[in-house]
């Protein structure tokens, strides 16, 4: 066991995959929102959770980050159980909600100090003048963050989310939202961040958000995770590209319409 | 208790006392009010107010001050539903902090905002000839009732911050608590009021606080009244933070 001071760092992991999840089930009174989700994330890889709204993405993310319980079904992440070793899990773990999870009234330096205190580190002023640097906003760093744009709130909340370098980050829709140009910071931000060690779970809609990042893909329908592949693997699922004069394969997002049906093409929009 | 509470409670502490001095409106607005009720009765209906002897100012100011408490501690939910609202509370939730930290922050940050308020509402009642011939301890037994008192709203509060669905309904709690010195010895004294109105009067809570207060204020002997006053608040206290506790557990599991 690790002790119990220390912040378990990217180096030093829990043998075995970051996720692990068998036979996740949550209902909320009748709804049946997941019915047996399996699935499971490499270190340092990129998995993206695909789905409809409602498909159950967040709820995954929440049972994951230890804010939910499950009905039924294990989910270990860094190696504990979030049911039964929660302390451990919030040690290993970040989450980036749907919505900045930033403190507007704060400045960006403030929120990053305030989040290496809560994580008992030492220096937490060293630590928020590093990452406002590493996010380009060390000229808002004194600004409140009421000032900021879309994109500067997401990267200060992915900013946040790095303190204490957790080996497991969640990032529930990390660029809704956003502009093209935010959304590609936050991309690179997240690359940088696999760079380093760092496992990412990804929910999003954006199946090109999905495309560019990901290693791993799953699609979350009705419940259950129907597919689970590379994006070559996904791609091979549909029948090969008709040879017209110029061979067009299919996107990921013929992929996921074809499996989740016709009910999606308005979400696309 | 988790080893890392006094730390984590000092650093959430931070940020909210940074929001009020940032908003220092709510502060304000909170003594609005009851200067606005201590003007009014002072000035306009105290005239016509009979309370025996004295001042009707060093009357008044008792009940003032706890109906300055009752309004303050409206914000305190507020503060709280605006956090659960957005993604900053699952966050929190979601890191390796000592989980009550969140709440006693909360509850220390309102603590810190009414005793503002409080001396803002006493230096007007000054100004307006408010005098006391306490000394330094009755000074001191008036601050920890007043604390005490403070702590046990702040607790109710907490109650609505953590399950209101909406802003109005996470603030809305206050105003019987507002209400309620209207209906005891803190505006004219219960002997006027009729039958059934003052054994209400006569029973409840803010009749035993006031006139504790007033006796110390006055010089006077308090005798077992304090000791009523404080079976109040600390009984509701416990009752408060009881079911706030619960609410949260409710809340975060």
């Amino acid at each position: 066991m690790l002790p119990v001071m220390s912040i378990p760092s990217a180096t030093e992991q829990v043998p075995g995959p970051a996720i692990h999840v068998r036979g996740l089930e949550k209902s909320y009174k009748e709804l049946r929102v997941l019915r047996g989700v399996d699935l499971d994330v490499a270190r340092g890889s990129i998995f993206a959770l695909l789905g409809s709204n409602g498909a159950g993405k967040t709820t995954v993310v929440r049972i994951l980050s230890t804010l939910l319980k499950a009905d039924a079904g294990t989910a270990r992440v860094n190696g504990f159980d979030v049911a039964t070793r929660a302390a451990d899990v919030r040690e290993s773990i970040s989450l980036t909600g749907q919505f900045a999870a930033v403190d507007e009234i704060l400045s960006g330096r403030e929120n990053l100090v305030l989040i290496a205190r809560l994580r008992h580190l030492g220096n937490p002023a060293a630590i928020a003048d590093e990452l406002l640097g590493r996010f380009s906003l060390t000229e808002a760093g004194a600004r409140r963050v009421a000032t900021y744009s879309g994109g500067m709130r997401r990267r200060l909340d992915i900013a946040m989310s790095l303190i204490g370098n957790p080996p497991v980050i969640f990032l529930d829709e990390p660029t809704t939202g956003l502009d093209p140009e935010a959304r590609l910071e936050v991309w690179q931000a997240i690359r940088e961040l696999v760079a380093g060690g760092t496992t990412v779970l990804l929910t999003t809609q954006h199946l090109d958000e999905a495309e560019q990042l990901a290693d791993r893909i799953a699609i979350l329908h009705e419940g259950r995770i129907i597919v689970n592949g590379t994006l070559d693997e996904l791609k091979r699922l549909l029948p090969p590209a008709k040879v017209e004069y110029i061979e067009k394969q299919p996107t990921l997002q013929d992929v996921f319409l074809t499996l989740v049906g016709a009910r999606t093409d308005r979400e696309q929009r | 208790m988790n080893r890392h509470f006094p730390g984590d409670t000092a650093a959430l502490l931070g940020r909210s006392l940074r929001h009020i001095l940032r908003s220092p409106d709510t502060i304000i607005t909170t003594a609005v009010m009851p200067i606005m009720f201590l003007l009014l009765f002072v000035y306009v209906l105290g005239g016509a107010i009979e309370t025996g002897s004295g001042s009707y100012v060093n009357y008044l100011l008792p009940g003032i001050l706890l109906i300055t408490i009752a309004s303050g501690i409206s914000y305190t939910a507020y503060r709280l539903f605006l956090d659960l609202q957005g993604g900053i509370f699952e966050r929190f939730q979601s890191m390796p902090i000592a989980r009550s930290a969140v709440l006693w922050a909360h509850v220390l940050t309102s603590l810190f905002a009414n005793l503002i308020s409080l001396v803002i509402v006493v230096l007007v009642a000054l100004a307006m000839g408010f005098r006391s011939g306490a000394g330094v301890l009755a000074w001191l037994e008036v601050a920890g009732i007043l604390v005490l008192f403070t702590l046990t709203l702040t607790w109710v509060a907490v109650i609505p911050g953590l399950t209101a669905k909406s802003v109005d309904g996470a603030s809305a709690f206050s105003y019987p608590l507002i209400f309620l010195p209207f209906i005891s010895s803190a505006f004219v004294p219960t002997e006027s009021m009729p039958g059934p109105v003052r054994a209400f009067a006569e029973h409840q809570p803010v009749t035993s606080i006031v006139n504790a207060i007033r006796d110390l204020f006055t010089g006077q002997p308090v005798g077992a009244g304090i000791w009523v006053a404080v079976g109040w608040c600390a009984g509701a206290l416990v009752v408060a933070y009881l079911f706030a506790g619960v609410s949260y557990r409710r809340r975060i599991s």
